[in-house]
């Protein structure tokens, strides 16, 4: 979260007359006035208390599109440049806040409920009934403490993704060659690649890799029999494919390091293991920081290889929560409780990437 | 546009110094390049084969084995299938240009929205209400943490109600929302690296503040926006979380078509192999033409 650049000092002053100001303020407060009153009309449908005839929530959500133009067209009409101004940020702003902050209230709602999309009794709250069957639900546990094993293999990743850019870093010829191979795994599609590695070159029978193993002395290779195994299994496919990322980070932070400071600890005698330990490690901390946190996040977003390839198993050996979820939704259209799931795994996030975040700003803050 | 890695003859090692350590890197190099590219290989050499082929694990094409179109013709897409209608053909199409759409689409929406943010907030101070600019930045580079599946089935019932259910625009908008974060975290450090006097200059002379944005700053941080375009076009591509929970007949995606094609035990090896290669292939074309660019996208903003 670095500071923003200069900012652009613009003095303008506008004179804005009062008619213009009156027909701002009317279109805003009219469409909201019209927002308001077509989702007051709905909602009275929906509850039964009124037959409107409508088939769907689509005029509400028309309404609410008319009412966002007219409150950025209405920006530039009452505030005239600062108008203009605002109306950089104003777009991105309220579509982000009408696709996340609305669905996670409306989550909220849905988290306390009883919810079956496929019972017709609809929804019924129930308090914290879904809380306590979590808490005794082991295999959403099961799924937490994966996600701990999962993120801690980022260290391995790490060490190899650092491993790559240094020999990337030295000089090699191809380097162009090496870069577009090495970056290939992290375009492909993650469901593509489970069929490719984890269904195909996996295969117990006939995949290369089984049939390696087979020459290597590992009597029955099976990649997803053993909980711990088919752990592993998974770990390696998620870094294969997101070992690129982490290598390029660390590269560019590698090719920024000025030569003269390398050439300094040449001359002091630092060589080989000391010069990299002491050097370029300590000056690569910030950007391996950066890395590694964007990495959790992603790590953390994972479920479409656990998904395609094993669905959790061994006995949830292999599941991620929004792997766990997924499930939880496809076998038993239980809404309420997914979403209880979901929000506590946000919560949980939330508190795990601060804490982290403020360690990582400990960690690269300048000693004194 | 600023070159992160060079490749220039200057740049290049100095010829004839062969030891153990250089020859380890390449070794090392090798291995790994071996790593990344085999299973491409073996997904592009196994939709040739037969069915002995794969039982006997041949892998080297008029080496060990004779290529055969089966794969390609089970999907329709082999030579002789070309003319003859093939209702495969016809269904794979149609999820290729369902992602097509909508991963184009959101990108598109993706760096127009984001891009405006960024510039606005690298530019100008706000306030609304308490927040202040880097609470908004912040605000949008939050939703970064934010996992899809928190989002998911609040916005499977609001779509129901909404019927945008197994609709394009449906998978548009959260496609969206999940990239701009990153559009913003790129464009931002790309507009931060323009000096301000070039506005102001244009400011004197006559333009209005859109104005100099379109005229002026956008081509120079076109390379940044196509950086970022890119790098969206890759994740909404290979996006299949939603589109599983969110699409069914419709509007559903490549990756969908995929996945629901693994767990069905009668599809054989090859005509797999034909469908998971056409699908990944936009993305090896893109990664091999303009690695530049994906590289800057993935740079931005971590290193100074």
């Amino acid at each position: 979260m670095s500071g923003a650049g200069d900012l652009l000092h613009v003095v303008s002053n506008d004179t804005i007359s009062a008619r213009r100001k009156t027909f701002a303020r009317l279109i805003i407060w009219g469409s909201g006035l019209l927002l308001l009153g077509v989702g007051a009309a709905q909602t009275l449908h929906s509850t039964g208390n009124a037959a409107l005839g409508f088939e769907n929530w689509r005029p509400t959500l028309y309404a609410y599109v008319a009412w966002a133009i007219c409150l950025c067209w209405g920006q530039v009409l009452l505030h005239g440049e600062n108008g203009k101004r605002t109306l950089f940020v104003l777009p991105a702003a309220l579509f982000v806040i009408s696709l996340t902050v609305f669905p996670l209230l409306f989550g909220l709602i849905i988290a306390f409920s009883d919810w079956n999309l496929s019972s017709p009794t609809g929804r019924h709250f129930n308090g914290l009934d879904n809380v306590r069957q979590m808490l005794a639900d082991p295999f959403y546990w099961n799924a937490m403490t994966n996600m701990v094993w999962y993120t801690l293999a980022i260290l391995v990743e790490y060490a190899i993704a650092f491993g790559l850019a240094l020999a990337l870093n030295a000089e090699i010829r191809a380097r162009k060659f090496f870069r577009v191979a090495f970056l290939l795994p992290l375009m492909l599609s993650p469901v593509a690649v489970s069929w490719m590695i984890g269904k195909s070159m996996l295969e117990p029978r006939f995949g290369p890799v089984a049939r390696l193993a087979r020459e290597l002395g590992w009597e029955n290779p099976s990649f997803f029999g053993d909980p711990n195994v088919a752990k592993a299994t998974i770990m390696i496919m998620d870094a294969w494919t997101f070992i690129p990322f982490m290598m390029i980070m660390i590269l560019a932070g590698l090719q920024a390091i000025p030569k003269e400071l390398s050439e300094a600890a040449k001359v002091d005698g630092a060589t080989g293991w000391r010069a990299f330990w002491e050097v370029t490690f300590p000056l690569m901390l910030p950007v391996s920081i950066t890395a590694i946190l964007i990495r959790i996040i992603f790590k953390l977003k994972l479920a479409d290889i656990v998904i395609a390839v094993t669905s959790g198993g061994p006995g949830g050996a292999t599941d991620t929560v929004t792997s766990f979820i997924f499930r939880e939704y496809r076998d038993r259209s239980n809404v309420g409780y997914g979403t209880l799931l979901a929000m506590v795994y946000l919560v949980v996030i939330i508190i795990a990437m601060t804490l982290l975040m403020k360690l990582a700003d400990r960690i690269t803050r300048p000693r004194t | 546009m600023t070159q992160i890695f060079f490749d220039s003859p200057q740049d290049a090692p100095p010829r004839g110094n062969w030891n153990w350590g250089r020859l380890a890197v390449y070794a090392l190099l090798i291995l790994w390049s071996v790593i990344c590219l085999f299973p491409i290989y073996w997904t592009l050499t196994t939709s040739f084969k037969m069915a002995p082929d794969v039982m006997k694990g041949n892998m080297i094409p008029w080496g060990d084995f004779t290529p055969k179109w089966l794969g390609w013709r089970s999907l329709g897409l082999s030579p002789d299938t070309w003319g003859a209608e093939s209702t495969v053909r016809a269904e794979f199409l149609k999820r290729f240009a369902n992602s097509a759409i909508t991963s184009v689409t959101s990108s598109v929406l993706a760096v127009v929205l984001g891009s405006l943010a960024a510039y606005g907030l690298t530019r100008f101070s706000y306030k609304f209400g308490y927040m202040k600019n880097s609470d908004i930045s912040f605000f949008f580079l939050s939703q970064l943490i934010l996992p899809p599946v928190v989002l998911a089935l609040p916005m499977l019932v609001l779509y129901k109600e909404l019927a945008l259910l197994d609709t394009r625009i449906g998978l548009i908008l959260l496609y969206t929302l999940s990239v701009l974060p990153i559009v913003i975290w790129i464009m931002r450090d790309q507009f931060a690296s323009i000096p301000t006097d070039l506005e102001e200059a244009a400011l004197v002379d006559g333009l209005s503040i859109w104005g100099a944005f379109i005229t002026i700053i956008l081509p120079i941080a076109l390379p940044g926006m196509v950086a970022a375009f890119i790098l969206s076009l890759v994740l909404t591509w290979n996006e299949y979380f939603f589109a599983a929970l969110l699409t069914s007949t419709h509007a559903n995606t490549l990756p969908v078509m995929v996945a629901s094609q693994t767990g069905s035990q009668g599809i054989s090896w090859w005509s797999m192999a034909a469908l998971a290669w056409a699908a990944i292939l936009p993305l090896i074309v893109i990664g091999v033409v303009l690695e530049k660019y994906i590289i800057k996208g993935m740079v931005a903003g971590a290193v100074k």
